[in-house]
Order: structure tokens, then sequence, then C-alpha cells
């Protein structure tokens, strides 16, 4: 699962390889390189160009979006991201999607991490069932018995409804994680508590925790960002007041001309947040999005 | 615990009188697990045992409307459809299949490019990781502006390479395609994540005494790298084949809730949206998601028993 998250990857180059270079390749190796480095900047370019089209779009008037002319001269204005807070009103969904994604990551830390801590070390088997199955079940065949549910209790279009909803999606995550994390600690710091008169729990608190911050920290970022870019809940769940931003971006379109401009700046103040976290968290990233599937 | 084996200065000076501190000790596997399974079992096992139920009954319109028993007429309806429900099969299938072998060529092409170390190396996997992290439905508006037929980059290079301008996503025939592009785009990454991870943990020595005996590049990767890799590119088959099967946010930002005025771009996933939440037929979506999860578990399995075959060969 997540055993080598917490292990710095060994870079290949690491280990020196010690073989003598023969003179007929020496050629080759002018040849090569360059070949290399020409693939690895398309490769780049074609994964970045998108986003940065998005980018620029959004600093354009919408008479520079469609004129061909003037995609990369253009003169920036802020105008569109004026539309998105004035005419639009972003603000109070950016607050209800920092509500909904600090509340889903606080009660799935608080629920998920001395779960994965008892995963860990009472080798709970098939829990790694459990977060492959969250990922396996359609949404939707979970969100019809919630709108159920919470239509009988009045809780539809309430943060409650939605934070609930959305620690179905951090929960998994953190749990799988620190489950990883918890199994890279040595078991003797416990011990050595526990001699020293601290009880299980006590050790747990005192001894493993602190030692965990790290992890608490990484798994606590990537589950925000994944409460952040999900859509389909909210969608369902939500309402006028409590309407989270990818659900709002989603109604941008359903007027009949499209403000590229409005849009794109749009997009840009929902993806540049996650983008900048990522890239601090970038091998943990890693971990969660490839969660249950590397073990076994 | 034993403490006896230890010197008295190690001895417990445990408050040997608190009975909750004992009991928490001696049940701290439960304590510890049994909020999150309480959580599990309310969120999710029981919803799903909800939808079962209902798959068999003829709930719509409104959850307060009361609703009977109808036994498997809803199943019967799907499985004669082909109106809507075997072409949804059928596009969902060939999404999957489409998007994985493709992510997966790709994949491990530009992961064996970025094997070897080079300078800027850590900035490369920054800039692949970002297609991953950004907000799905920002994503589908970024490729909705690109590949809009009048005005976007796409048609705009199209031109200047001499080519015909395409309809893309407002296409009947191009828009699956062009979904099928850009889950590529968002998921590669991905792909390439996993299998850069794979190939740090190979052992070189197989490589090595190949390249003594004279191997060259394409026979090593071929019959050394390949095979070593296997079980890492099967890891990541699973995972993208689950996540594809039910891509529901680009297809919704770019389509809409039917996948289009022809539904060219409706799956599964899809389908049982609209007919829950667009149609508020919640007892005939219901067995619509059942029949979607068990063609999941089927694809899963069989992945899953390729997988076990691969690792005996």
């Amino acid at each position: 699962m997540t055993a080598t998250a917490q292990r710095p990857t060994r870079s290949p180059a690491a280990t020196a390889r010690v073989s003598p270079p023969a003179p007929r390749r020496r050629k080759k190796r002018l040849l090569g390189p360059t070949l290399r480095t020409i693939a690895i900047v398309v490769v780049v370019l074609l994964f970045v160009l998108p986003l940065g089209w998005m980018l620029m779009a959004a600093f354009k008037t919408n008479l520079d979006i469609v004129t061909p002319s003037r995609t990369f001269d253009f003169t920036p204005t802020l105008d569109n991201f004026g539309t998105v807070f004035g005419a639009q009103d972003f603000a109070p969904f950016i607050v209800n999607s920092v509500v909904v994604g600090v509340g889903a990551t606080i009660v799935a830390l608080v629920l998920g991490v001395p779960a994965a801590y008892g995963i860990a070390r009472y080798r709970i088997r098939n829990a790694t069932a459990f977060v492959l199955l969250a990922r396996v079940i359609p949404g939707v065949s979970l969100l019809i018995p919630w709108y159920f549910l919470f239509s009988q209790v009045q809780l539809v279009g309430t943060y409650t409804a939605l934070i609930l909803t959305h620690i179905f999606v951090t929960m998994p995550l953190v749990v799988a994680i620190m489950a990883g994390f918890f199994e890279g600690l040595p078991e003797e710091l416990e011990e050595a508590a526990q001699i020293d008169g601290s009880s299980r729990v006590g050790a747990f608190v005192r001894v493993v925790l602190p030692l965990a911050l790290p992890g608490v920290a990484t798994s606590a970022i990537l589950a925000f960002i994944f409460s952040w870019n999900n859509f389909l809940f909210a969608l369902v769940l939500s309402n006028q007041e409590t309407r989270t931003l990818p659900v709002a971006i989603s109604n941008f379109t359903s007027y009949a001309s499209v403000d590229w401009g409005g849009l794109m700046a749009a997009s840009v103040i929902i993806t540049v947040p996650v983008m900048l976290v990522a890239l601090f968290a970038q091998r943990y990233v890693v971990a969660g999005l490839t969660a249950g599937a590397t073990k076994g | 615990m034993t403490t006896t084996s230890h010197p008295s200065y190690l001895a417990p000076k445990r408050r040997r009188g608190s009975g909750l501190t004992t009991w928490a000790d001696r049940h701290i596997k439960w304590l510890f697990t049994a909020p999150a399974i309480v959580f599990v079992a309310l969120l999710i096992i029981f919803p799903i045992a909800y939808t079962v139920f209902l798959s068999f009954t003829d709930s719509a319109s409104s959850v307060t409307r009361p609703f009977s028993f109808v036994g498997f007429e809803n199943y019967g309806k799907w499985l004669g459809d082909f109106e809507r429900f075997w072409p949804a099969v059928g596009r969902t299938a060939y999404f999957t299949i489409t998007a994985l072998v493709i992510e997966l060529v790709l994949g491990l092409a530009i992961a064996l490019l970025l094997r070897k170390t080079f300078r800027g190396q850590s900035i490369v996997r920054v800039f692949i990781l970002l297609p991953l992290v950004a907000t799905p439905v920002a994503v589908g508006m970024m490729w909705l502006l690109i590949f809009e037929p009048s005005i976007g980059f796409a048609n705009v290079l199209m031109k200047s390479l001499g080519l015909p301008a395409q309809l893309w996503l407002s296409g009947t025939d191009t828009a699956l395609n062009t979904i099928v592009f850009i889950d590529v785009w968002q998921w590669t990454p991905m792909v390439i994540l996993i299998l850069l991870a794979g190939l740090s943990t190979l052992p070189e020595e197989p490589d090595e005494a190949a390249r003594v005996d004279g191997a060259n590049a394409w026979q090593r990767f071929r019959h050394i790298t390949l095979p070593l890799l296997m079980p890492t590119l099967a890891a990541a088959a699973i995972l993208r084949s689950i996540d594809a099967m039910k891509t529901f946010d680009i297809i919704y930002a770019t389509k809409g809730r039917t996948g289009g005025s022809n539904n060219e771009a409706e799956t599964l996933n899809m389908l049982a949206y609209n007919e829950s939440f667009g149609n508020s037929q919640y007892g005939s979506a219901a067995a619509l998601l059942m029949l979607f999860l068990m063609f999941i578990i089927i694809i899963l399995t069989a992945l899953t028993i390729l997988r076990s075959k691969g690792h005996r060969a």
C-alpha cells in the first residue's frame, strides 16, 4: 500500500553504474542525450501547455481570447477576476469549499489516524480491502440512499451533509497513508514508553503521534485536496448557500453565451491553490493516489 | 507485557489503580478502530444495502412517496433497453479500454524516458503531477475552451498543420474520443508516477548481466525490464480501469447531465446519475447501479486473475 511512502525514493543514480564505456558507443552518447532532452521537453510541454492556456485566458479580455493573433501578444487584465468576485459572487463558494474541506479532513483524521494505528500494530487483515472498496463503489450508489436519509432529517443543503459525505473521500486516504506510516515506525519506541510506566494509549499519544506528525500533515493536505476537488456529492447535496467551487463553476456554462474569460478565471481560482499545495507534498500525493493498489 | 526480565530501575511506574486505563489498554485494538468501523457501517455499508433494496422497488419522483416491491422488473427493463442502456455499456467499455491502453503505453514510454537521473528531474516530476491534482471540473472547462470549434486552440493548430477543423467535444462522433484524450492528459501522469516508483525498486543485476552479454536496449527492455515491471503495470491497470469506468466530472463538465443532446458521451455512471437525480427514478437507477457494480466487479476479478497468472509465469 503506502509502506514505501515515507521512505525516500532511491534514485537510480545513487547506485553508480560501473560499466566501462565501449569506444564505439561514443558517437551514440552525444546524440542520445540530446534526443532524450528534446523528448523530455516535449512531454513536459504537453502536460503543462493546456494549463498555461487556461492561465493566459484568465488574464485576457473575451475579445483577445477569440483572436488567434493575440495568443501570446495581449495586455493582461484583472477584469475577469473582477467579474468572478463581483457579478458571480464567488467568495462565498470559496468559503464553502474551505469549510467542507477542513471539516471533512478533521473528522477523517480523528477517526482515521487511530484506526490506521490499530490496523498497522495489530495487523488487522482486509483493512486494505476497505480502502479499495471505497474506490470501487460508484459514488451515485451511495448518493441515492444518502439523499433519502438526509431528506428525512432535513439535512440536504447543510454543511453537515456535505462534510459527512466528503469523509467518504478523505478517510480512506488518511487510513491508507497513516497505516503505511505507522508500519514504518519501530515498535520498540512504544515498548520503551510502556516500560517507563506509560499506558498503551498514553504511549500512542505521547510517543507515536508526535513522530507521526509529518505523515498526519501530509495526509491532511491530501485529504483536503480530494475534498476540494470533489464534485458529485456537492452537486446533489448542496444548495445556493452551501454550494462548493466545482459546482459553482459547472453552473457557468448554463448561460446562453459563455463568458470564457470569467470561466477561466474561476478555473484558475480553484486549481491554482491545490497545485501550489501539491508542489510541497508531491511524494505523498503519489502515495495517496495509488493507495490500495501497490501492495498485495 | 512482562517486566520481570528488566532490572528494578526499569520497573513499571504504572498507576495500577486506574481501571479505565487498564480497560482501554486491553481493548486498544477495538477502541481505536471502532469509531471508523461504525462510520463505515453507517455511511457506506447501510446505504449500499439500501440501494440494493431500492433496486427491487418502484421508488420515484419524490423520496417521501411510498413505493412498492416490483421484484426484478427494473433489472429486466434495463437489460432489454437498447436505446440507452446497452449503448452506455458499449461507451463505458470503449472509453475504459481505449483510455487504459493509451495511458499504459504512453505512461510506460515516458517512465522509461524519465528513469535515469538528469538535471531538473525533480521539477519535471512536479510538472507531471499538475494535471493529477487539478480539479477535474476546472480541467473540463479548460478543455472546453481549447476544443471550442470556432475559437479554440485545437482548431487553430489543425488549420496551421493543414488539417480539417473538427467539432471535437460538440461533435456526435468525436465527443467520446475527445473525452478519452482529456482523460489521457489528466491520468497518464498517475501511470508514469506508479511505474517510476516500480522501476526504482527493480534490481540492477539482471540488466547489467544482459548488457555484458551483449543484449541491446530493446532486448533488455523486452526480456528483463518488462517482465520485472509486470506486477506494477498490472496494479496501475487495475487502478486506472476502476477510475476510468466511473469517470463523471469531466463528462458532466463538458457534455452536461445527459452526455450530450444525442447522449453521445453517456456512460453507465452518467446514465445512473441522470436516471436518479435528473429523472428522479430512484428504484430504476438503483437497479442500474447494481448492474454497473457487477460489471466493475467482473472486470476487476478478470484483471486480478490475469495478474496472478502473470505472477506465476
